[in-house]
């Protein structure tokens, strides 16, 4: 490279970083940016075997959910958040589209059933997730996360974070009326 | 009313930096010299009302006037009054100001030292500087006003962050700021003769002091940062490759680049061009660091909150600067064809290997913390990029370094003969060697890092004391500051690689569940949980364990580790106990109460971890005295053309 | 709980807003057989990034999931799964994000092989330097310069 040419290497450097830095900017204005996409999309839904809330008796697993879709929301007693989209989650129950299955994660039983009798319950089901390792499997870490599973069992969305009326607007449902589709 | 003042403190300080660029500027232009002649006062005036806005965002503090938001933001009744005056710069809006002030002061600074400079010179170097305040000062008044009121006034602040309550957070900041603003200085030097077309060797000389202190300076800061990380994390660690960190370790190894490369320029009169794109380089990433720390690019642990209005007006102001700089490089850098030429075995040659070695690691650095976003840009997924990588990367291009280290002193300009300095280093080449398979066959763990770092200390160390030897030996044989400067910062890079090195090869870490009574066992020491018992402080609340450490039967301390709930905010800080020394420190942190009385207790033993600090200070002190020669203090006033 | 639910969202460093929380049960540290599998354990999680934390690997946080994970690896290494196979586990579920040290394929060659690149063509532009400044004539070293 002749020397002249050479000495604006360092200003196209430069401007190659400022395009990167300005993208940043402009990627950081969306709020769920920080969000992890799953690899689980696309996926079968993983296996697992999980106690009812209050009927620790009764198990369920992830073949007795095939049929039908269902939205799987995971909550806590103990998360803020979970009391945000709470309503939310109930709203979208109520249409009775989608099954709405809550997954109560490392809570302890006597504060998940307190926190439902005084928030309301609009889950056909609540897994009780203890200890937390079918948490994993479903790559959770953190509360509120919502799935929406199909009727086969495969994983077609997630959202991470407390859903709003635009999320379930805008993206839930699109995904309902895909599935209801086909 | 006070608050008001100090708003109108920095609208004057904008008014004196808009005078300070401008006149002198076209000034030294045009040729007219009233106005060059302004640019001094201009600065002393922009230092005095900067200054004036400092104390007054202080006063606020100290009399906890919470209808300033900032105050409300980061301070609280209960606050103790030392940490009143830190809190100022405990946030965005107050650290900028000390960033402003601190421009502030290196401005009045060099508009006060500089007789021997001719009036072209200086106009053009203050106009520069005045350029660079004013885009400072613009985006803290416009969108980071720390003097904004809160109505109506709370009654009570929000509290600074427990993190910052704490001595480190007192000094850390500053010296970062005085070493991160303190590269304005040669890179406006760089700037004035990159506009005046002429470059010689008398700027450099001029500048040379200037970029010792601003690396020494950002040395410590960067030094004191590791260090409170380490005690106040509660982790262990004393560099985790974070944003952050790496923002301001770029231009730490740029100006470690900057100040061989102005070393070899003003002997030999070579590598005008490099030079000066260095000195440009380092202040810009200078300023690539407050962009990544300010703007919420880039996912942190310690990074201020993130607002992407302010990272636009500090990323327009980073184009502005150094891209304007850059294209003035372009159109008029100086012909590489310059300097006395050299043959490939000499100083000069090991001075290149010595600038692509530090460019190339902070290239490493800046890619590495980019690449993430890069990755996301480009919808390659979200990957992240630690410790694993740039350890691994950094390791690989400073190791070469290390082994040409000691040639460096002792191989002479412009043609050398290698076998000389192959003579003179060889027995310390085989000590080192021995040292370490030494070190390899008697460190109980980690035996490879243990070796690398015996070797590569023992070899800088006995390196540079046989530089000093045949120094000293020489007829007439003295060693300058200069000198002595580069000796004591190249034995800060062998005590380092002890610290580094050793640390992470032989460092222990248990964690137990403990009944009062219990006891964990780590070697020849037993740590003994005494109990927790609950504690009051000023401003918070804690659960206090009292362990003692045994050797045998003898107590050898009694450490106290902390879990504080602060009152105003619930928030939880885990206050570990370390038994500092200097072959070794021991560090008890307590984790969770398990029920029962039982409570996690975390041990680390850490060796040699304090040189990891006295490395860094040395190398500090090394910057401070090379800047003391009396070669840059000789007055020479050179004819204006 | 509101103890716990402060305390994990501070422990974890997470920004205000972030609704997105942990709780603290079960904190009881873990068990080693021996000194090489801690060793191990702790080499292994070192590499692996907390997901829910800004910047802190899984060795170094206390959060809630960080917990949950590190007992996870401890299992799969107590299964016999080798590192790859663990990461890959971990992988699977959280995506790539989860590993601090970045794989290396099409996506990361600039990563990992820039740096070597940019020595490379550093060491060209030198050496054509050298080459250039050679003086006809052998040069005598110079000592006139003191430093």
């Amino acid at each position: 490279m002749s020397a002249s040419r050479a000495r604006w290497l360092p200003l196209a450097a430069f401007g190659g970083i400022l395009a990167l830095l300005a993208a940043g900017v402009w990627l950081s204005r969306d709020p769920d940016r920080d969000a992890l996409p799953s690899p689980l999309i696309g996926k079968p839904a993983p296996a697992f075997d999980l106690p009812v809330l209050g009927d620790p008796e009764r198990r369920v697993t992830q073949a007795d959910l095939r049929g039908a879709p269902y939205l799987l929301n995971v909550w806590g007693s103990w998360c803020p958040g979970c009391r945000e989209e709470h309503a939310v989650v109930a709203a979208f129950a109520n249409t009775q589209r989608v099954r709405v299955i809550g997954f109560n994660w490392k809570d302890e039983p006597g504060d998940a059933t307190r926190w439902l009798a005084q928030f309301g319950d609009p889950y056909a089901l609540v897994l009780a997730d203890y200890d937390g390792r079918a948490a994993i499997e479903w790559g959770i870490y953190g509360a509120p996360e919502t799935f929406l599973v199909d009727a086969a069992g495969t994983v077609v969305w997630k959202h991470v974070g407390p859903m709003t009326d635009a999320t379930i607007r805008e993206q839930l449902l699109p995904q309902v009326e895909r599935l209801e589709a086909r | 009313m006070l608050p008001e003042l100090g708003q109108i403190a920095l609208l004057l300080a904008l008014v004196a930096a808009v005078l300070q660029t401008v006149l002198p500027l076209l000034g030294a232009q045009r040729g007219l010299a009233p106005w060059m002649a302004a640019a001094r006062p201009a600065a002393y005036a922009q230092w005095a009302l900067t200054f004036i806005a400092w104390a007054i965002l202080t006063a606020a503090f100290v009399q906890q006037d919470f209808s300033v938001r900032y105050v409300a933001e980061n301070s609280n009744s209960l606050l103790p009054m030392v940490y009143r005056f830190t809190a100022v710069w405990g946030g965005h809006e107050g650290s900028l100001l000390l960033w402003v002030f601190v421009l502030a002061c290196w401005n009045a600074a060099v508009a006060w030292f500089s007789r021997s400079l001719p009036d072209v010179v200086l106009a053009r170097v203050l106009g520069v500087m005045g350029a660079v305040c004013l885009g400072f000062l613009a985006f803290l008044i416009f969108t980071s006003n720390p003097f904004e009121r809160i109505l109506p006034m709370p009654l009570e602040g929000r509290d600074l962050n427990p993190l910052l309550q704490d001595p480190g957070m007192i000094v850390h900041p500053p010296m970062l700021y005085i070493g991160y603003s303190g590269f304005m200085v040669p890179f406006a030097f760089a700037i004035a003769a990159l506009l005046d077309g002429k470059v010689d060797a008398h700027w450099l000389r001029w500048t040379r002091p200037w970029t010792n202190v601003s690396w020494a300076f950002l040395t410590i800061g960067i030094a004191l940062g590791s260090w409170w990380a380490y005690y106040e994390l509660g982790w262990g660690g004393w560099w985790f490759w974070d944003p952050v960190e790496n923002a301001s370790f770029m231009p730490w190894l740029a100006g470690a680049a900057l100040i061989h490369s102005q070393a070899v320029t003003e002997k030999r009169g070579s590598f005008h061009g490099w030079t000066l794109l260095l000195a440009i380089a380092t202040f810009s990433l200078s300023l690539l660091g407050a962009f990544l720390v300010r703007s919420g690019v880039l996912t942190s642990v310690h990074s201020f909150a993130a607002d992407p209005t302010r990272g636009l007006f500090i990323l327009v102001f980073l184009g502005l600067v150094v891209g304007g700089s850059l294209l003035l490089y372009a159109l008029r850098a100086p012909d590489g064809r310059d300097g006395k030429p050299f043959a490939a075995t000499s100083r000069e040659t090991l001075l290149l290997a010595n600038n692509l070695l530090l460019v190339a690691a902070c290239a490493m650095v800046l890619l590495g913390t980019l690449y993430p976003l890069l990755a996301d840009a480009l919808n390659l997924g979200k990957i992240s990029v630690g410790p694993p990588y740039f350890g691994l990367l950094f390791l690989l291009l400073m190791t070469p370094l290390v082994l040409l280290l000691p040639f460096g002193p002792l191989t002479r300009w412009q043609n050398e003969d290698v076998s000389r300095p192959l003579r003179m280093l060889l027995p310390w080449a085989v000590l080192a060697l021995i040292a370490a398979t030494l070190a390899f066959f008697t460190a109980p763990q980690g035996p490879w890092k243990v070796a690398m770092g015996v070797a590569g200390a023992v070899w800088v160390a006995g390196g540079t004391a046989r530089f000093v030897w045949t120094r000293l030996r020489a007829p007439g044989g003295r060693m300058g500051a200069e000198m002595t400067g580069m000796v004591l910062g190249h034995l800060g890079i062998s005590v380092f690689l002890i610290g580094a090195l050793l640390v992470e090869g032989l460092n222990v870490q248990r964690e137990v569940a403990l009944l009062p009574g219990q006891s964990l066992t780590i070697g020849r020491d037993a740590f003994v949980l005494d109990g927790v018992l609950h504690h009051v402080g000023p401003n918070y609340e804690s659960d206090r364990g009292t362990v003692r450490m045994l050797q045998g039967d003898r107590l050898v301390a009694t450490l106290h580790p902390e879990k504080r709930t602060y009152a105003s905010g619930g928030q939880v800080m885990t206050e570990t106990a370390i038994r500092p020394g200097v072959s070794r420190d021991v560090y008890v942190a307590l984790g969770e109460p398990l029920g029962g009385g039982a409570w996690a207790v975390r041990v680390h033993i850490k060796p040699f971890v304090r040189w990891v600090w006295a490395g860094a200070f040395l190398m500090a002190l090394g910057g401070f005295v090379t800047a003391t020669d009396r070669r840059f203090r000789r007055p020479r006033r050179e004819r204006t053309a | 709980m509101i103890r716990a639910v402060l305390l994990a969202l501070l422990l974890c460093l997470a920004w205000p807003q972030a609704a997105h929380a942990q709780v603290a049960i079960d904190a009881a540290p873990l068990r080693f057989v021996d000194d090489a599998e801690e060793r191990r354990f702790h080499a292994l999680v070192a590499e692996l990034r907390c997901v829910m934390c800004q910047n802190q690997s899984l060795a170094d946080s206390n959060a809630q999931i960080a917990r949950d994970l590190r007992r996870e690896v401890l299992d799969l290494m107590r299964a016999g799964h080798d590192d790859a196979a663990i990461k890959a586990h971990l992988v699977a579920r959280y995506g790539e994000f989860v590993l601090y040290r970045p794989q290396i394929g099409p996506a990361t060659w600039l990563l990992w092989f820039g740096p070597l690149l940019l020595i490379v063509a550093g060491g060209v532009v030198i050496a054509r330097i050298v080459v250039a400044r050679r003086a006809s004539t052998p040069l005598p070293p110079d000592d006139t310069e003191t430093w």
